[in-house]
């Protein structure tokens, strides 16, 4: 049987040698790469692509979600944190296992055995960013957003950020007079974003609220929004409605 | 029920105090209504017994009429009333007794004053009570304010600081049981610490600063060289008296928010002093200023400033600012020590 690779991202020194000490002497599992911080551990999945990754929720530069938004092979993942208030949406969304620290070894094996039968019979992927967006609590809403460009990562603060259009599988994410392209549906971004300052006006389009300069009508039974850099986005009539009841009846 | 009926000892008592009030009524009813010492008495006596329960019905009507809600004239009126009908039931029954003791034309005189000391004592009987609902309300205020100080207290014992702790405990268990040893030793101080402190009203700013030493220690086992610790503290501010745990979330906000957001990790600067008076604290730590800003943060800072202003008034202030990659929290506060 080939050994498990297995990646370990956590902050603390400790908590890494503590997991590497279980996989050791569980066997059968190869840890390939340790990773301080977020930027590491998406740079080292993306050059090792691991079977299983072992992920810390909170550390420095990126957190565990956004290190999950920016890979693109989604590796099993088992979050290990000692934060509970994130399990329940993890598992919805098909996280492998979640444990909390303190955890003993024999639950980590327990985890492995899970890994295992994932691996032997894979499941249809589901795209890391999507499992990242399930895996936040519904309501702590975005505060940046994370892009991955080639080898660079780029962090979006949520107050910069024009509006969502959807294109296929992806979305483009307008900051700043640049397009940013990420890998998730227009759905799933619509859930993280605060509803009191983001907006779907449009199938595929959600704007930033405080960038709405006005609404104009546009043919006889459609609209527009105008943003304050002058560009015009599509509003469709369940859009309208939902700017009336934010905005007030003079929209 | 009134709480003088609830305690038979404290009803005695009370019953006491009215056969006083017996025997002065006596001697002043024996000379306008020219009484024998005995006829005065078996007035007397029987009077201040019924008497001695009127005034206690105030308790139900002051209970009801809460003196800030209510119009002053409405609660003076209300009670006008009770009283009227106190006084005249009193003085019918004075009479009656007389009556019976043969002594109704002789007692005549004396109704005046009769009636004078009845409303008299049943507004002293009411006035007592609202002292006494006083007194109570600001127990129970003293009570709650207590109880939500510990409340603040406990939530400020972080969970997650408890299990991440004793991950790395875990860890030590294999690789070197001597340092997880004095971690388990250093945790369990921090723990006792803290836990005793809930019941204390000040500690020395000594003993402040020693928690906060005990719990950077268990957080340097965590963060390892990440954390590193500056200590500037004048020794002239160690027995100023500070509410327990004011500085404890500054340092829990310096490394959570500070050192915990860093790769490299940072300083954690302390310095505290005496000056005219005051005593004077910063915390100043390194952050990634990219790092979501923390909600938490502000929730550590108002709790402290709460309890600051309670304590002090605006003699008490605590700031807090980021500049660039530093926050700096400041802390001034009366510097006051034990007599």
């Amino acid at each position: 049987m080939t050994p498990i690779r297995a990646l370990i991202v956590d902050d603390e020194e400790l908590a890494r040698q503590l997991l590497r000490e279980y996989l050791e002497e569980s066997g059968g599992v190869d840890v390939v790469a340790e990773c301080a911080n977020g930027f590491e551990a998406v740079k080292s999945i993306g050059d090792l692509k691991p079977d299983v990754v072992f992920l810390d929720v909170q550390m420095p530069k990126l957190d565990g979600f956004e290190v999950l938004e920016l890979i693109d092979t989604p590796a099993a993942v088992i979050f290990v944190t000692a934060y509970d208030q994130y399990a329940m949406r993890a598992f919805e969304a098909s996280a492998v296992d979640y444990l909390l620290k303190p955890f003993s070894a024999d639950r980590l094996q327990k985890a492995l055995e899970k890994v295992r039968a994932r691996l032997g019979n894979p499941r249809p992927p589901i795209a890391a960013a999507e499992l990242s967006a399930a895996a936040r609590p519904p309501e702590q809403k975005l505060e940046r957003v994370v892009v991955k460009d080639g080898t660079k990562v780029h962090i979006i603060p949520i107050d910069r950020l024009d509006y969502v259009e959807a294109q296929d599988d992806y979305i483009a994410l307008r900051s700043e007079k640049k397009n940013y392209l990420k890998q998730q549906t227009i759905s799933s971004i619509e859930r993280q974003l605060d509803p009191k300052k983001f907006v779907r006006i449009h199938r595929s389009y959600i704007a930033n609220l405080e960038r709405i300069a006005r609404i104009e009508p546009y043919t006889r039974d459609s609209r527009v929004a105008v943003l304050s850099d002058g560009t015009q986005l599509p509003v469709s009539r369940a859009g309208h409605a939902k700017l009336k009841s934010l905005l007030g009846e003079t929209v | 029920m009134h709480p003088i009926l609830a305690k038979r000892s404290w009803f005695a008592s009370y019953l006491g105090v009215w056969g006083f009030f017996a025997l002065m009524l006596s001697a002043l009813l024996r000379i306008p209504a020219s009484l024998t010492w005995r006829e005065a008495l078996l007035i007397a006596a029987p009077l201040c017994f019924f008497y001695a329960f009127c005034c206690l019905t105030p308790w139900y009507m002051c209970r009801q009429i809460q003196l800030p809600r209510r119009t002053w004239i409405g609660v003076i009126l209300n009670h006008f009333g009770a009283a009227m009908i106190a006084t005249s039931l009193w003085v019918e029954l004075a009479r009656l007794i007389a009556y019976l003791l043969g002594a109704g034309a002789r007692l005549r005189p004396g109704i005046p004053d009769l009636a004078v000391v009845a409303v008299l004592l049943y507004s002293l009987s009411v006035a007592l009570h609202y002292v006494l609902f006083a007194l109570e309300q600001s127990r129970r205020a003293q009570i709650q304010a207590r109880e939500a100080e510990l409340r603040a207290l406990k939530a400020q014992i972080n969970p997650h600081f408890l299990f991440n702790s004793l991950n790395s405990i875990t860890a030590l268990v294999g690789s070197d049981p001597a340092r997880a040893r004095e971690m388990c030793i250093r945790l369990s101080d921090f723990l006792r610490n803290t836990l005793g402190l809930g019941e204390k009203e000040s500690i020395s700013w000594r003993e402040e600063l020693a928690l906060a030493r005990t719990y950077l220690d268990v957080e340097q086992v965590r963060y390892g060289s990440r954390l590193r610790v500056e200590m500037n503290v004048d020794d002239s501010c160690a027995d100023c008296l500070i509410p327990p745990l004011v500085l404890q979330p500054l340092i829990e906000n310096a490394v959570k928010h500070g050192i915990a957001t860093l790769v490299d990790g940072g300083i954690i600067k302390v310095e505290s002093r005496v000056k005219d008076g005051l005593l004077e604290v910063s915390v100043e730590n390194g952050f990634d200023p990219d790092s979501p800003a923390p909600r938490r943060h502000g929730l550590g800072l108002r709790n402290v400033r709460g309890r600051l202003e309670t304590r002090f008034g605006p003699e008490a202030r605590l700031t807090a600012k980021a500049v660039k990659n530093q926050f700096r929290a400041e802390m001034i506060v009366p510097c006051r020590r034990n007599a």
